[in-house]
């Protein structure tokens, strides 16, 4: 994880007046899963196509394998595969003469095209339809369609656009899975999304994007230590003992202790604390019924970002 | 910025795509088969008609292109009517249709530049519309030899390959004029009625109005400047470049397509045929004309294309 394979420098796009990306800075470590999140209108897609050389950039640089995407294109686009968002495939001919046509461009020889594009479907689960219309394909299977193209490219870095938008969720797991398993490979990949629960489980690193900047960026952990402030929260069912609260806010580490209702007790603290919690309700004379630790969920600190952006208009 | 790498690259690859997809698409069958008919229904007009008037004529095979009989027009206007049919069939969802299909990225994602897509799709185009006319061309040609049976001469063969290629020339501005309104306007339907309307405007309507501009213009005391004029104006329609072409190569006997003055017939021996090379230059303002014209309407559309974003 120490090469960088995809750089962003102070990106900015702007159309006229108005500023798409500004002053966007990321960069993406070979191996690595990284995520692009933020609401629709964001700048995510604008930011994916400037560093594909799709769109141009106005100010700061892109790097990809060191390649400016403005001035060498080509090569770019020969080291990254791009499944944009709810990809198009021609549906008049099959599954396989879509993948013809894209291989060729790439120019990969007669006799590997045929192997590599059996092997791709095959390995998105596609290889008994490959001899049908794209016509006929639901949209889960155009996206793992997609995916195909990326695996027959063996691109060394994969982006990804909104990837599992509009699938039913067994679909977006499958593909979740598929995207792991690109991750295995070797494959680096930029992925964006609006949708966060799903992104979670697969993202080694978040940028969290708003109006064209990134906002927050880091693992999801360290996002829920900026934004929930204390970063672990144990909740405590207990039954019967005698001032469980004012011990457990005794304990070392314990930044403050809520009670949301009859017998159940949230701590807000700085490690994980449940084995000390479970002392004391138990030295308390109380009953332990129930004991967890609450993960920081993308989805919350997402919320609580943005609620309080809005509360404090100049945060972001 | 300078950019790096062939903007070539790619480009046979989606040529040959686009011609697979336009000679199995249905649309094309349609034009096809709308274009032999009708064409087929004016050479067999134009053969009855002169094998019933003509008696002495040295280039008689032309005449099967220009002779028309009622209620039929000739061969050649039913061309310049639907050869700019043809390539507006052809290329108006060029590219607003890799859009409405959400391709364009993913295509453009690969090692290509846009300049190879964009060409490609024009030469397909082209290609479909050299290959249809080809073959209706060696069709009539089959037609007038059998029903004629008067071989053609050397000459007349020249003439007939010079309008064939004029011919593929006149559908290459109207496949640019097409594939630039496609890179306009992102719906494809408004693309083909504005294609279509502006086929339409210039090819019947255009014709009309330039008379009636020329007298606005034009003091009417100078007739000749506006007789000029009148032509100058009429000539910004492809159809009408290429009627004058067609006139002055298929019927040798055509010695100017503006007007004709006293001093220049001084000399002259009425009704004699030009020789090839004076028919060519005849029609040759014309020809650059229509060149010309599908090399801006094509480069307009580049420089659209280009500065297009490729988002939906």
């Amino acid at each position: 994880m120490t090469d960088t394979v995809v750089e962003a420098k102070a990106l900015t796009k702007r159309y006229g007046a108005a500023h798409a990306v500004s002053g966007v800075t990321f960069d993406v470590a070979a191996g690595e899963i990284f995520g692009l999140l933020g609401p629709n209108g964001a700048g995510k897609t604008t930011t994916i196509l400037m560093l594909l050389g799709l769109s141009d950039i106005s100010a700061g640089q892109a790097r990809v394998f060191g390649h400016d995407p403005m001035r060498d294109p080509l090569a770019v686009k020969r080291l990254v595969g791009y499944l944009p968002d709810s990809v198009g495939f021609y549906d008049n001919i099959t599954a396989a003469d879509n993948l013809h046509y894209t291989a060729r461009l790439m120019r990969l020889a007669a006799d590997e095209r045929a192997e590599r594009i059996a092997a791709a479907l095959d390995r998105v689960g596609l290889s008994k339809f490959a001899n049908q219309k794209v016509g006929t394909f639901s949209r889960g299977m155009r996206q793992r369609l997609g995916l195909a193209e990326i695996v027959m490219k063996q691109a060394r870095v994969a982006i990804l656009d909104e990837p599992t938008n509009g699938l039913d969720p067994q679909a977006s797991v499958e593909l979740l899975e598929l995207i792991r398993s690109l991750k295995e490979q070797g494959v680096s990949i930029l992925l964006s999304s609006h949708l966060l629960d799903r992104v979670q489980s697969v993202c080694d690193r978040v940028a969290l994007f708003n109006a064209g900047r990134i906002v927050l960026m880091g693992t999801v952990a360290e996002l829920g230590r900026q934004v929930l402030g204390g970063g672990y929260a144990v909740e405590v069912e207990a039954d019967g003992g005698d001032g469980i609260a004012q011990r457990l806010l005794a304990l070392p580490g314990v930044r403050g202790v809520g009670q949301p209702g009859p017998g159940r007790f949230r701590m807000t603290c700085d490690r994980d604390l449940r084995g000390e919690a479970a002392a004391s309700v138990v030295a308390a004379g109380g009953r332990l019924k129930q004991l967890s630790l609450d993960q920081p969920s993308l989805e919350t600190i997402y919320t609580r970002y943005f609620q309080h952006a809005q509360e404090v208009p100049d945060a972001a | 910025m300078r950019r790096e790498g062939s903007p070539w690259q790619g480009l046979g690859v989606v040529t040959l795509k686009e011609l697979s997809d336009h000679l199995v698409s249905a649309r094309m069958r349609v034009l096809e088969w709308l274009i032999v008919l009708i064409a087929l229904a004016a050479v067999y007009g134009a053969i009855q008609q002169i094998r019933s008037v003509t008696a002495e004529d040295p280039f008689l095979f032309l005449r099967l292109f220009t002779t028309s009989r009622q209620p039929l027009p000739s061969f050649v206007a039913f061309l310049g009517f639907l050869v700019p049919l043809m390539a507006i069939g052809l290329g108006f969802d060029a590219v607003n249709g890799e859009h409405s299909r959400r391709t364009l990225s993913r295509i453009l994602s690969q090692p290509i530049y846009r300049d190879a897509l964009l060409f490609g799709k024009f030469l397909a185009g082209l290609g479909i519309i050299a290959i249809s006319m080809i073959c209706l061309w060696l069709l009539v040609i089959g037609l007038g030899l059998i029903m004629l049976g008067v071989p053609p001469g050397t000459e007349e063969m020249a003439r007939a390959l010079i309008f064939l290629a004029v011919t593929i020339v006149y559908g290459g501005v109207w496949l640019a004029l097409a594939m630039l309104f496609s890179v306009i306007f992102r719906s494809a339907a408004t693309a083909a009625l504005v294609t279509l309307g502006l086929w339409l405007f210039l090819s019947v309507i255009w014709p009309a109005l330039a008379p009636a501009i020329a007298v606005a213009l034009v003091s009417p005391e100078h007739q000749a400047a506006m007789v000029v004029t009148a032509q100058m104006l009429a000539r910004l329609s492809p159809a009408t470049l290429y009627g004058e072409c067609v006139l002055a190569l298929l019927d040798p006997t055509t010695r100017t397509l503006g007007p004709v003055y006293l001093s220049q017939l001084q000399g002259a021996v009425m009704g004699a045929p030009l020789s090839l090379w004076d028919s060519v230059m005849v029609a040759w303002p014309q020809i650059v004309g229509m060149v010309a014209a599908s090399i801006v309407l094509f480069v307009a559309g580049y420089v659209g294309f280009q500065r297009q974003e490729v988002r939906a």
